[in-house]
């Protein structure tokens, strides 16, 4: 990921922020602007709560390039509690502990930080629940 | 100091990444004897550094004190292991949790009161108005040169503080100190990957003096005993500074074996007595005074006399508590400690 869109999706990535639907209601995440149900324009930035559940997942052991220091890693499909289902890197976590239907819960880390004078890539990840709340 | 209007704490969190290295590892590796400073140290993972250990200590403070973040008036995280040496942390965070972009956004560093320092800053911008909410954190990732008598402790958590007015508070700030002298005990010069050390001002001249300065002089300027005090959190390098200062203050151990998390998760620097703060704030009930002093190398300490209130129980459990994230823990070999911290070449 270059600098600009580093920039760019810095809501997304960081907040965890996409759109609801003005006309029908759906949550949108990532944000595109046209409702994916109803086709509507313009929608209003919402913030997802980061709670939702493992919908399906793989685990990588031939990362593409930038990802290498990482592996293995698991891949999962998240089904935010509020609709949309997301695809992120689960951490803190051993590939053989995840399960479909398991609790997880956003957390901010780091995504890709190849060279030691670049810009450092933060961004979402999932792992099992533990909050309080 | 005392503001002229009372400010306290609305919201707190702590975090504490989930890798433990026994000592013992430390002490095969290096052939060492004797008894280690702590019994283990948390290890961050390799997706983890100091701004994602301030980030999640923020956010459960956040969800303590259950506020707009777009009243957040200042976003200060105090570290000596930033990610960048330019570029701030601070702003990260903020924009992380919504505060942007009308706020004050900036990282402090003096060692391990870093994040203390931004406490008493955060105190004076909240009383003065100027603010309605200031963020205070202290998170590090702390390096300990391989070999060193460091690379027992250097371990990596943070917490933070959210600053408000005393009446929304659930820990309220009733008076406090700072004590700075110019003392080269401990140090790193830019472009250095670790921290250099002068032994012997580690101890007497260095945390002891700073420790024991401030606290007496706070405690005589208040007209406190240590029997006035239900808990006594101190910056915690080890396990054995903290007990000593407290015992030559006239502390009992029930007073500080709450705060004092030094032997399971090591030196967490500006997280440390912040971390310790934290533990009490799980576990205290209204209407007690806690007594609080940091130390940073370089060197001073930052004394709070802080009074729990009616506020803190509801608020306790809005969040992962400190001792869930102690809990919470995965041991490692010097091994995989050598390649979570990247201390391996492999090109």
């Amino acid at each position: 990921m270059g600098i600009p869109g580093t920039w760019r999706l810095r809501n997304q990535r960081l907040a965890l922020i996409g759109e609801v639907c003005h006309t029908c209601g759906k949550k949108i995440f990532p944000p595109r602007d046209v409702c994916p149900d109803c086709a509507r324009e313009a929608q209003h930035a919402f913030r997802f709560s980061g709670r939702g559940e493992i919908y399906s997942f793989t685990t990588v052991f031939n990362p593409p390039a930038g990802f290498e220091e990482y592996a293995p890693y698991t891949v999962a499909l998240v089904k935010l509690e509020e609709g949309p289902i997301v695809t992120a890197q689960l951490t803190d976590v051993e590939p053989d502990q995840v399960a479909i239907g398991q609790p997880v819960e956003m957390v901010t880390r780091k995504l890709q930080d190849e060279s030691r004078a670049g810009v450092i890539s933060y961004g979402y990840k999932f792992r099992p629940r533990m909050s309080a709340t | 100091m005392k503001p002229l209007r009372s400010v306290g704490i609305v919201g707190y969190g702590a975090y504490i990444p989930r890798y433990r290295l026994p000592a013992g590892e430390i002490a095969r590796v290096w052939g060492e004897k004797g008894e280690p400073p702590v019994r283990e140290k948390a290890v961050p993972g390799l997706d983890e550094d100091t701004l994602t250990i301030a980030l999640e200590a923020t956010r459960n403070a956040l969800a303590r004190a259950g506020i707009d973040p777009q009243e957040i008036g200042a976003v200060w995280v105090g570290s000596e292991s930033h990610p960048y040496a330019v570029k701030p942390t601070g702003t990260i965070i903020a924009e992380a949790i919504g505060a942007t972009p009308y706020t004050l956004a900036a990282d402090l560093q003096f060692a391990c009161k870093a994040g203390t320092e931004a406490i008493q800053a955060g105190i004076g911008l909240v009383a003065s108005g100027m603010v309605k909410y200031a963020l205070a954190v202290g998170a590090d990732t702390a390096q300990g040169r391989p070999g060193d008598a460091l690379e027992y402790t250097a371990a990596a958590g943070g917490a933070a503080y959210l600053l408000g007015s005393a009446e929304e508070s659930l820990a309220v700030f009733e008076e406090s100190l700072s004590y700075v002298t110019d003392t080269p005990d401990f140090w790193r010069r830019p472009y250095m990957h670790y921290p250099s050390h002068a032994q012997r001002f580690t101890g007497e001249p260095g945390y002891f003096h700073h420790v024991l300065s401030a606290a007496q002089a706070l405690m005589e300027r208040t007209g406190h005993k240590a029997e006035h005090f239900r808990h006594l959190v101190l910056h915690q390098p080890n396990a054995k500074f903290p007990e000593r200062a407290a015992r030559r203050l006239g502390f009992r151990p029930e007073q500080w074996k709450t705060g004092l998390l030094a032997l399971e998760i090591g030196n967490t620097y500006a997280g440390a007595a912040l971390l310790g703060l934290a533990a009490v704030l799980d576990e205290a009930q209204p209407d007690e005074r806690i007594l609080v002093v940091s130390f940073g190398s370089g060197a001073g300490s930052d004394a709070f006399i802080l009074r729990t209130t009616e506020q803190l129980p509801a608020r306790q459990r809005l969040a992962t508590t400190t001792r869930a994230y102690i809990a919470r823990r995965v041991v490692i070999d010097y091994a995989l400690y050598a390649r979570y911290r990247r201390k391996l070449l492999t090109e």
